[in-house]
């Protein structure tokens, strides 16, 4: 908006603008609200009266059951474990799809060779495949491979399952990436690596992001392959959380659950926070530069 | 044996074979200019000596060195790029330095390479910058510097110039020509200015659809064009090609181009056109050999007179480009920028026939 346009529009106008996005805010927002309020009562002011009151006893009891001693199926162990499951989980297999994406991206656009659309084209397919489509046969590989019911093997099913789109964002990102510079490292004498390294990857930066979140958001909210894949003592949180929940001893502690929910969203929430706006701007790059 | 040797060298991309057979010789420390229309298969071939791309079949030699399948970076060669491809994460020191590093240089001889070539292309204060802090013309002095820090045995230009603007186009090409008598480096480069082709090379090779039309001195493309490609594509505003008909007789060979209105007009050609007598013929004459009586030749052995209209005059500041009507075509002509002339009037004009020259309608070739 230029700044005439901006003074001409009347201060009423402008206080409607901000009531309207309030309100959407308040909308969106409010499940969220409702699970951090009902997680700092006590069980018994859920049970007894409104979902939608204040706490009258500031409680962080339910985050420390949640965390460190809550029954998840069968052991009192809280969902601490399972988030580290989680995290041993994701961290390699977003690393390891990102970086194989991106050398992707780089073969798929700068040492074309025979049938290359071919391979794109099938790794773009693997992007629609349903998951249950795949649950049998991958079952039947890491079971093959000896690494059934581990997490490095759901790092290895979250790294194949998220080459697809990682290879898309780098391959789309790359295609823009004037192949002269390329060609000008090649006389300048960089090998294979060296111009992916010092070249491509520098300037790389924003769909890096757009890559890291998407296989963060997509790995750590996964639940199919987690709880086929899966043994106990490796389950990621989502997994925990759902067991958690459905505890079948004793009453139904809301309380725990809900803070255990914000545990389990937190990473995603968190990352969305600090790098969404590198998100936005990594998607928008291709469009934007010329 | 040249020191660039071309030979025989084909390429195809598939079925489609884009460039036919080409054949040059470059000695050390010409200034070989590959000038032709958009798609002729400029780019093609200098990326082949670049060893950016194969050769399909034939043969490049570098000194004597056969470079079919050897890698850019062995090549001893530099290249300038179109788009000069500065790395853009790297400041301008780093984009100069890199092929050096690349070769494994040692620290202080790189920093000793980069003084000499930033003293040279006077961008010294320019070499902590990033490319995207740069103008055009500043990118462009970056993008020599890179080259000329290699000290190759052969410079590649990819249209170097074209992304500038005419005033800063015109600066850097006088520029490129005075490095290139300093360092005497052998260059081959790319353009389709044909203006860039005439001032900046020792020879041109006019290329066409893959195929080289002629290879010469810009003396010789210019004044001896061997086919009608040549005499239109080099020269601007470019070669008028008038249908006419000739005629040999033993005081010698007159072109005769027919009038709509009057007596066929009748213009002597001199060189050796046995067998053509009462042939039809495409008669060439460059606008500055169409003129105003003043403002022709005086050494010139041919020059007829003529009275024509002007249909349109373009006053150009050194000289007036107009334009008059011969057998029923637009020709243009270039007089003295005093010449008074003006649109709608009949006017004085002389063509100086010295330097006409005439080609086979049907081959394109030319003859006499
Ligand atoms: N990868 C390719 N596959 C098929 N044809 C190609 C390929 N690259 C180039 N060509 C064709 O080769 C011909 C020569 O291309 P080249 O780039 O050498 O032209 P050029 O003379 O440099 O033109 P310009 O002045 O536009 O740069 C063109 O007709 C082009 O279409
Ligand atoms: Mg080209």
């Amino acid at each position: 908006m230029t700044v005439e346009g901006a003074s001409r529009t009347g201060h009423a106008a402008r206080a409607l603008i901000y009531l309207v996005l309030l309100l959407f805010a308040l909308f969106y927002l409010l499940p969220f609200g409702i699970m951090v309020i009902n997680s700092l009562k006590p069980l018994s002011e859920i049970t007894g009266g409104n979902m939608m009151a204040l706490p009258r006893t500031w409680t962080l009891e339910p985050w420390r059951a949640a965390w460190s001693t809550a029954q998840i199926g069968v052991s009192p162990t809280g969902l601490a474990p399972y988030f580290w499951n989680s995290i041993k989980m994701a961290v390699p297999a977003v690393a390891l799809s990102t970086i194989f994406g991106a050398v992707n991206g780089y073969v798929l656009t700068k040492w074309r060779f025979r049938g290359d659309t071919l391979i794109f084209g099938l790794m773009l397919f693997s992007c629609f495949i349903p998951f249950q489509i795949v649950l049998i046969p991958m079952a039947r590989s890491l079971g093959i491979l000896g690494l059934a019911g581990t997490t490095p093997g759901l790092v290895l099913v979250h790294f194949v399952y998220g080459i697809g789109f990682t290879t898309l964002y780098f391959r789309n990102y790359y295609a823009a990436f004037p192949t002269e510079l390329v060609r000008a490292a090649m006389i300048d004498g960089a090998g294979f690596f060296r111009i992916f390294w010092r070249i491509l990857l520098p300037s790389s930066g924003p769909i890096i992001a757009v890559s890291v979140i998407w296989q963060i958001t997509n790995i750590w909210n996964d639940f199919l392959f987690g709880t086929s894949f899966a043994d106990f003592d490796s389950q990621p949180v989502t997994v925990a959380l759902n067991n958690l929940v459905n505890s079948s001893t004793g009453v139904k502690e809301y309380n725990v659950h809900f803070a255990g929910a914000i545990y389990a969203a937190l990473p995603t929430l968190l990352v969305y926070v600090v790098a969404g706006r590198y998100f936005v701007r990594g998607l928008m790059s291709g469009s934007v530069k010329g | 044996m040249g020191f660039l040797s071309i030979d025989n060298v084909t390429k195809s991309y598939g079925a489609v074979r884009v460039l036919h057979g080409v054949d040059i010789e470059v000695e050390e420390g010409e200034f070989l200019v590959l000038v032709g229309p958009s798609g002729c298969g400029k780019s093609t071939l200098l990326n082949m000596i670049a060893g950016l791309e194969e050769i399909s079949s034939g043969e490049i030699r570098i000194r004597d060195r056969v470079m079919n399948g050897v890698h850019p970076s062995r090549r001893n060669i530099a290249m300038v790029f179109q788009s000069y491809a500065l790395y853009p994460n790297m400041s301008v020191a780093k984009n100069i330095t890199f092929g050096l590093e690349m070769h494994g240089t040692p620290k202080d001889q790189r920093e000793a390479a980069l003084a000499r070539v930033a003293g040279m292309l006077q961008i010294e204060n320019l070499l902590d910058r990033k490319p995207a802090a740069l103008s055009g013309g500043q990118r462009q002095r970056v993008a020599m510097g890179r080259a000329l820090v290699r000290d190759p045995d052969v410079f590649l230009f990819d249209e170097p110039l074209s992304n500038l603007d005419a005033k800063l186009r015109v600066d850097m090409r006088t520029e490129i020509k005075k490095l290139h008598a300093r360092l005497g480096t052998t260059i081959v480069y790319v353009t389709h200015d044909q203006i860039e082709a005439m001032t900046l090379s020792t020879r041109i090779a006019v290329m066409s659809g893959g195929h080289i039309q002629q290879l010469g001195t810009p003396r010789q493309i210019y004044d001896d064009p061997a086919n009608i490609f040549v005499a239109a594509f080099m020269g601007s505003p470019s070669m008028n090609l008038l249908p006419a008909r000739l005629h040999v007789s033993g005081q010698g060979a007159v072109a005769e181009i027919a009038d709509a209105e009057g007596a066929p007009l009748r213009l002597p050609v001199r060189g050796n056109f046995a067998g053509w007598d009462g042939r039809a013929v495409v008669l060439g004459i460059r606008p500055e050999a169409l003129t105003d009586p003043g403002g022709a030749d005086r050494a010139a052995r041919d020059v007829v007179a003529l009275r024509n209209r002007i249909d349109v005059t373009e006053p150009a500041g050194a000289d007036t480009f107009v334009t008059t009507t011969l057998a029923g075509r637009d020709v243009i002509g270039r007089l003295r920028a005093d010449a008074e002339v003006r649109a709608g009037q009949i006017a004085d004009l002389a063509v100086n026939m010295d330097k006409a020259v005439l080609f086979d309608p049907e081959t394109e070739l030319r003859i006499g």
